[in-house]
């Protein structure tokens, strides 16, 4: 029997509570599979509670808590931390906000609600979707915070604590709405008013007419004084720097129809433009509204410090102690356990230890520690709990002086020139040139019409269809990329997007899977794997570790006469079999290269039976992306060593090149290195070590498989599964901007028409008011459809779930 | 047509009123998540459930 197959056996069994399939182990209950042991104990929390409705809104909704280590809470219950978080606090009544990432959908709403009936102490608990909050009433003499905390935690609901500050932020969406609510309800009510004026009173109606025209007025001024402010900001801002942007002939265009109407009004020569302003600064509104779609639960600008924990366990006196990691000093003793962040600088003090720097360099093995030894921040622990001497405080340390580091803060935004800036500009210019040729043309032939026409020029020149076309192309962009798992931090990435030509990438994690792939070589049977696992997890060597879970099973054996020799290997007796896993050299096998990742050589009863090799698994799309990126130029920036150099080799392009041990430094050089030979970088990559070269670049994309842990400072999150689209989104992006000159086509031509009645002294109230709104909605129209039936078409191919 | 005059300021005014709430919910985070209420409502009531328990679970994961 060939055991490979031992391993991700044949038929998936998928979790019934997060739906991911059951590679490493499989954990049964009541007839349903769940794929680790965390995501089992939540199914038989809410079954003992009668909440198994949570699974009946949709199929497996549940997190997966393979990822999820034991968080450590007991800081919360300090009063001075208890403070800054609680919303309310009284001896028998508190209410605290929690922000919780992995909120995602009906199911989560739904048990998060009926966290009372988990205990009793919870008064109330209210979900906001769109911001992944959840507000929860509870007793604090009967629980704790850290046991709320905690108890949402082991339903796969950790919160995400930050003690800088309350998290709401001045919600400009709220003014928005009360903007464009604003001039939607005076548009409205001047058309209304100036209908009769439209289809004609008689001279008798005279005091109509004029009630009617100074309601409009009354009307219009909040219109331009409120709803439009911004736009007048922003031209005076611009105006400022020298710059003319699309702003300016905005602001220009109100103000001329501002001023026409009131002048007609007051003058009693005519009812004005108000309808066609009103209705202008309306639709300019709904533009911007469309575009300022933005994923609030994403945080595109984190740095160093949401990597680190929180808190750290000290000792104080003889007991180990909560304390907030900024009050860590030097010489302070801290405890570490699995899987948790090295917060500081420290001094190991305990026995050997394993410390993987993957996030931080790359490096993805993990590094072997000795006593005695300096663990740099940043590092996670893997395998069992340490005691280390705090040597540098964490605001000093090695990761964090690295981030102070003048290289990083000079990576600003690259200075883009936004398309729609340079066709303002140009635009502003002959619209002014037209309106002085024009002004000339009728001061010789008609001096006294001089200034109406003049005006009439400004304000059908007003660039409105122009200033929609941007927001409603690349907002639609924007939210089609949302739906595939590609979030961009705002609709200007996608204008850099489709100009990129290189593209660099990171290894670990991105080329790479976080996880190591582990297969066995040779032939066992299945009691000898069960052996296998049961000799490896007693080990707490990271190797151990990856075997023992890669083997799927459940035996309750334990190994006699276990040894383990640090370095080397372990051995034992497992139901009568002398079993010896370890290293080619502790087993005396000759001849192994070590270029293929590690080898793991199992022998039984003094025969070599074979052997486990572990090696990060590759993304399974990716070969097929390098391949349709071939055209371009392609690079990898790896921090970690060259063991997997040829294995990179076979999968990039052969005119690649490749760089491994590269530093934070080295990959931002590299970066701008490429950018002074006219090139436009994207680099993607997922760690800390990559964040300034993901700054450097004109787009950097993190890559992530959960979008709720820690992604560095980026323009774009893409999810793991959606790297295979990343040419389709690039070409989409180059449709978009494509689109997006068609569309400034189609309102050129509006303003030309509109143009030429007004010089030649044509425009009536009447033809403007039919104008405008259909050059703005013609133009809406076009880029939304467009952008929707190229996107739909391309991706359509791609979102085949086999594919 | 003072009565003209009469209608307009009325319905002027009632729509004002109506502008004012609108901006008031604005400003009291009704539409802060408008996601989260449209599903909460179709949540059963807790005391239906229990009883109904049994019928309701479906040990078997839909593939």
């Amino acid at each position: 029997m060939i055991a490979t197959t031992q391993v991700n056996a044949g038929t998936e069994h998928l979790c019934y509570h997060c739906g991911q399939a059951c590679d490493d182990e499989l954990n049964v209950a009541e007839e349903k599979n769940f794929c680790c042991f965390g995501c089992k104990t939540v199914y038989e929390i809410l079954n003992d509670n009668n909440l198994c409705d949570y699974y009946s809104f949709e199929t497996s909704p549940g997190v997966s808590l393979r990822y999820v280590s034991d968080k450590a809470y007991a800081f919360l219950n300090e009063p001075s931390i208890r403070k800054k978080i609680l919303e309310f606090d009284s001896s028998g009544y508190s209410k605290v906000k929690f922000l919780v990432p992995s909120i995602h959908c009906i199911s989560c709403i739904w048990l998060l609600e009926n966290l009372q009936k988990l205990n009793k102490a919870i008064l109330k608990s209210e979900v906001n979707f769109s911001k992944k909050t959840v507000s929860v009433d509870f007793d604090p003499q009967v629980m704790e915070l850290s046991a709320l905390a905690q108890l949402m935690t082991s339903l796969g609901y950790a919160p995400q604590i930050s003690l800088a500050g309350g998290v709401e932020q001045p919600n400009t969406s709220k003014s928005l709405i009360t903007k464009l609510a604003i001039a939607g309800f005076c548009f409205g009510n001047i058309m209304l008013l100036s209908f009769p004026e439209y289809l004609g009173l008689d001279v008798a109606d005279d005091t109509l007419r004029k009630v009617f025209s100074f309601l409009n007025l009354s009307l219009a001024v909040p219109v331009i004084l409120y709803s439009g402010q911004e736009y007048f900001l922003a031209a005076w801002k611009s105006f400022r720097q020298r710059q003319i942007n699309i702003d300016v002939p905005i602001a220009l265009g109100l103000l001329a129809l501002f001023a026409r109407s009131a002048n007609d009004i007051v003058s009693n020569t005519g009812p004005g433009y108000l309808d066609s302003l009103s209705g202008l600064v309306f639709f300019l509104l709904i533009g911007r509204w469309f575009q300022s779609k933005t994923y609030e639960s994403l945080s595109f600008e984190r740095d160093y410090k949401s990597f680190f924990p929180l808190s750290a366990q000290k000792k104080v006196g003889d007991e180990w102690k909560a304390t907030l990691v900024y009050e860590l000093q030097k010489g302070d003793e801290i405890r570490v356990r699995n899987m948790e962040v090295v917060p500081a600088d420290c001094l190991l003090l305990t026995k050997d230890a394993f410390i993987d720097y993957s996030f931080v360099t790359g490096e993805s093995k993990p590094v072997k520690v000795e006593p005695g030894d300096l663990i740099y921040a940043g590092g996670r622990l893997v395998g069992s709990p340490i005691i280390l001497v705090v040597e540098k405080e964490t605001s000093q340390s090695h990761l964090t002086s690295l981030w102070n580091n003048v290289a990083f803060a000079k990576a600003g935004e690259s200075v883009h020139k936004k398309t729609i800036d340079n066709v303002a500009r140009k635009f502003t210019w002959i619209v002014l040139g037209l309106a002085l040729i024009t002004a000339m043309y009728w001061y010789v032939v008609d001096p006294s019409r001089m200034w109406l026409i003049l005006t009439a020029v400004l304000m059908v020149a007003c660039p409105c269809a122009l200033a929609l076309a941007a927001p409603f192309t690349y907002g639609s962009m924007l939210r089609v990329f949302g739906k595939y798992g590609f979030y961009l931090k705002n609709a200007d990435v996608i204008e850099r997007l489709s100009s990129i030509t290189a593209f660099v990438f990171d290894k670990t994690g991105t080329i790479t899977r976080g996880s190591e792939e582990v297969k066995f070589m040779g032939s066992l049977k299945s009691g000898e794997f069960a052996a296998i696992k049961v000799m490896t997890a007693a080990s707490s060597h990271p190797l151990s570790i990856l075997i023992s879970k890669s083997i799927v099973g459940n035996d309750k054996d334990s190994a006699e006469d276990f040894k383990e020799i640090p370095g080397k290997g372990i051995e034992g007796i497992v139901k009568g079999m002398k079993i010896r896993i370890g290293s080619p050299g502790y087993l005396s096998v000759l001849g192994v290269s070590s270029d293929q990742g590690t080898k793991v050589f199992v022998e039984i009863n003094g025969e070599i039976k074979g052997y486990f090799q572990i090696g990060a698994s590759l993304r399974k799309e990716l070969p097929s992306l390098l391949q349709r990126l071939n055209g371009s130029f392609v690079s990898l920036l790896s921090g970690d060593h060259e063991g997997d150099k040829k294995r990179m080799a076979e999968l990039f392009p052969a005119n690649a090149p490749l760089f491994f041990n590269q530093s934070p430094h080295q990959k931002l050089t590299y970066i701008s290195d490429l950018q002074k030979q006219k090139m436009k970088v994207m680099m993607i990559g997922d760690g800390l070590n990559d964040s300034g070269a993901l700054k450097q670049s004109d787009v950097g994309i993190a890559v992530a498989d959960d979008t709720s842990i820690f992604t560095p400072a980026c323009d774009a999150i893409l999810t793991g599964e959606n790297l295979k689209r990343l040419d389709t989104f690039i070409l989409l992006a180059k449709k978009a901007t494509t689109i997006l000159r068609v569309a400034f086509g189609i309102s050129f031509f509006y303003n030309f028409v509109a143009l030429s009645f007004a010089m030649s002294g044509h425009l009536t109230p009447l033809v403007a008011a039919i104008l405008m709104p259909i050059s703005s909605i013609s133009v809406v129209g076009f880029s939304t459809l467009a952008v929707n039936v190229v996107s739909s078409r391309k991706l359509s191919v791609l979102s085949d779930p086999k594919n | 047509m003072l009565i003209i005059i009469l209608l307009i300021s009325i319905s002027l005014s009632i729509a004002l009123i109506f502008l004012g709430a609108f901006i008031w919910n604005v400003k009291s985070g009704q539409y802060d998540d408008t996601y989260g209420p449209s599903v909460r409502m179709l949540y059963e009531d807790k005391q239906k459930k229990i009883d109904s328990e049994s019928n309701l679970i479906d040990p078997q994961v839909p593939s």
